[in-house]
């Protein structure tokens, strides 16, 4: 098992025949992600990539039957595109696109809990099951399929987490990339309870930087709810105040989201943690004694 | 993106919120033509800059005569203002806002902001006026006053009525303050707003509200739809390495270090910066090149990183995904073409293509230093360097 996507997983891309969503629907086909279809207002009817063109993500989820879509489409028309998905049935939306406006992302939250859909995103990698479904924008061939699972805020963050645990042999169940927005779909609480259920997800690496108190958030979550051994590295030690770090959410803001406050609760929670980006792997081992 | 007080102050008048008569100047004519302009005898004189902490940095000056509006103005303008929120050098001063006195009664606070553990716009008001607000909120949390702006209906009277006689305001007060809260609300949701503050939001000996000060910040990412916000920027208020790099799609933060970091990926490149200072070292820089990097973009991160005449050494640290590595590689040689680079640059390259981009550089016959991970690279670079 593994969470929120496996091998039987039916995936439409909204956008597909834009460069972004043409170059990573290949790369997700030859990864083995059963991709059914796409959705392109007015290029309904045709095929891309041999795959049906829909002009709604409606009439995609109706006729393919489609579990999860995956959005590439500009920024701008995103909570359009969310809050259309959040509509059509599917399960399962992932965001891939960054620089939503945060008022856009307010909105197009409240419809996506209102109808019970899960949303990963936006300015996210995406959602990989090792060997079985890859939905994003990550390099599929650094997972190895196993049993740590992994979540994060930031993607080559992810990547780094990834290869750490597949270079120690234990590959990963599933990576979440939840994204360095403000709003986020998914937050660590919802991945650490999806993990915290899966038979196998044995371990949990979560990977938080500045801003907010998600992170604060999580390690009372954990403290409470988790039982399986969790690793965790905060990015942003030496960030200054006041200055936005690339994510709209990576900022330290009114002395609130220091990284230092962030390592103290996880720790406070019984979290394995590490300041080094280098040892994300060790961090592993050391939580589990692997 | 940050506004200028002035420009708050339009924008706060342009949704009927009550704002002092006043006139920008950038030039001591000018100040002094306002100051004769405007109805109070004596009047306020504000430098204009994107930092607060003004007032104690003697950027505010009350005086008496349009003259003195004139000197003060001749005085600050074409200077650097330093305040506890800026740097060492400070913030240019190119205008001054000349405005109306008024008398005061009692400094309140109101602010909007996005807060994300709810996921909802919030009003916050204080009775704590011209204080620091996040020391307000750090020592007497109860100060705050907190409404949660549901987006289904608005903002309610209600909530206007219950931080309106939170905040001690009584009869007629208690309608103005409605209004200009319901004003805030409107600008805050129709122009994108990430935080607006007013404060202090003054009470006057007679008994009015007015926002005698104003602070915006625009969400960036919406800035699309809002062409005429965007044409308030203010290029002259920003770092300019940091402008350069936001031409060129590079996300760039100066830092004081030695060590100028290229990395994609904004949590990867904050990473890189712990990991320096872990290893001992001091970065110079937050840069993420992002996930188009071109040819070009690098070669240009790279210059931008060499014109910080601190810098003693560069670390490259790239995670490919949608970024090839061969194509960094590409830009890493171009840009040492270019601009010649003598300084040691330890490069790690890793994911997507890195095989191709490490085996580019080898060949490029550059002084490079190859570092197998993360770990590796920060070591090296830190000892290439030197600890600070």
């Amino acid at each position: 098992m593994s969470v929120l996507i496996n091998k039987s997983t039916k995936v439409i891309c909204q956008g597909l025949t834009g460069s972004q969503g043409t170059f990573h629907t290949e790369q997700a086909i030859a990864y083995g992600t059963r991709m059914v279809g796409g959705v392109t207002p007015g290029k309904g009817g045709s095929k891309h990539l041999d795959l049906p063109v829909f002009n709604t993500v409606r009439n995609a989820v109706d006729e393919t039957g489609a579990d999860a879509t995956v959005i590439y489409v500009p920024a701008p028309f995103c909570k359009d595109s969310i809050i259309e998905a959040a509509e059509s049935g599917v399960k399962l939306i992932v965001c891939i696109t960054e620089g939503i406006p945060t008022l856009d992302m307010l909105e197009a939250k409240i419809a996506v809990d209102r109808n019970g859909v899960r949303l990963v995103g936006p300015n996210c990698p995406g959602v990989i099951t090792p060997d079985e479904c890859k939905i994003g924008i990550m390099p599929g061939a650094i997972h190895q399929a196993g049993k740590v699972g992994v979540v994060s805020r930031s993607g080559t963050l992810t990547y780094e987490c990834v290869k750490q645990t597949s270079d120690l042999g234990y590959g990963q169940s599933t990576c979440i990339g939840i994204g360095g927005d403000p709003i986020p779909g998914t937050s660590f609480i919802d991945a650490l309870a999806l993990f915290a259920e899966d038979p196998q997800t044995e371990a949990i690496l979560m990977v938080g930087e500045i801003g907010g108190t998600a992170e604060e958030e999580a390690a009372e979550f954990i403290s409470s709810n988790v039982k399986k051994p969790v690793a965790a590295y905060i990015a942003g030690v030496t960030a200054p105040p006041g200055k936005r770090m690339g994510h709209a959410g990576a900022i330290i803001a009114g002395g609130k989201g220091t990284a230092d406050d962030k390592f103290a609760a996880l720790g406070k929670a019984g979290v394995t943690i590490t300041r080094s980006p280098a040892e994300l792997g060790l961090a592993v081992k050391e939580a589990t004694g692997w | 993106m940050n506004l200028h007080e002035y420009q708050a102050k339009a924008l706060f008048k342009q949704y009927g919120m009550p704002v002092p008569n006043n006139l920008v100047a950038t030039t001591p004519a000018e100040a002094r033509a306002a100051a004769e302009k405007l109805a109070t005898e004596k009047v306020v004189v504000k430098a204009q800059v994107h930092a607060g902490g003004r007032g104690k940095a003697g950027g505010v000056k009350l005086v008496d005569t349009p003259r003195e509006a004139e000197d003060y103005a001749e005085s600050m303008l074409g200077t650097q203002l330093v305040t506890i929120q800026t740097d060492a050098e400070g913030q240019p001063i190119n205008s001054v806002l000349v405005e109306e006195t008024c008398d005061i009664a009692d400094e309140l606070y109101l602010g909007m902001v996005i807060d994300r553990a709810t996921q909802r716009v919030v009003v916050m008001a204080s009775t704590e006026g011209g204080m620091e607000i996040e020391k307000v909120a750090h020592e007497t949390p109860e100060k705050i006053l907190k409404a949660t702006i549901d987006p289904l209906v608005g903002l309610m009277p209600y909530q206007c009525r219950e931080l309106g006689f939170g905040l001690g305001l009584t009869g007629a007060q208690i309608k103005q303050f409605g209004a200009l809260l319901s004003g805030l609300t409107r600008l805050f949701e129709e122009k994108d707003l990430a935080l607006v503050e007013i404060n202090p939001l003054v009470v006057t000996g007679a008994g009015d509200l007015v926002c005698l000060d104003g602070k915006i910040n625009i969400d960036g990412n919406a800035m699309f739809r809002h062409k005429d916000l965007a044409e308030l920027r203010d290029r002259s208020q920003e770092d300019e390495r940091e402008l350069r790099a936001s031409e060129w799609d590079l996300n760039y933060v100066a830092l004081e270090g030695t060590i100028g970091c290229m990395v994609n990926g904004a949590g990867l490149a904050m990473a890189t910066m712990d990991i320096i200072k872990l290893k001992g070292g001091q970065p110079a820089n937050f840069l993420d090149v992002g996930g188009g990097a071109t040819k070009e973009r690098v070669a240009e991160a790279l210059k931008i990183i060499l014109s910080d005449p601190e810098v003693k050494g560069i670390l490259v640290n790239i995670f490919g995904g949608i970024v090839r590595c061969d194509l960094i590689a590409d830009g890493i040689i171009a840009a040492v073409g270019e601009v010649g680079i003598e300084l040691p640059v330890v490069v790690r390259l890793e994911g997507t293509k890195a095989a191709e981009g490490r085996k580019l550089l080898d060949d490029s016959g550059l002084n490079l230093v190859a570092a197998a991970d993360l770990g590796d690279a920060a070591a090296k670079i830190v000892k290439t360097v030197g600890a600070a």
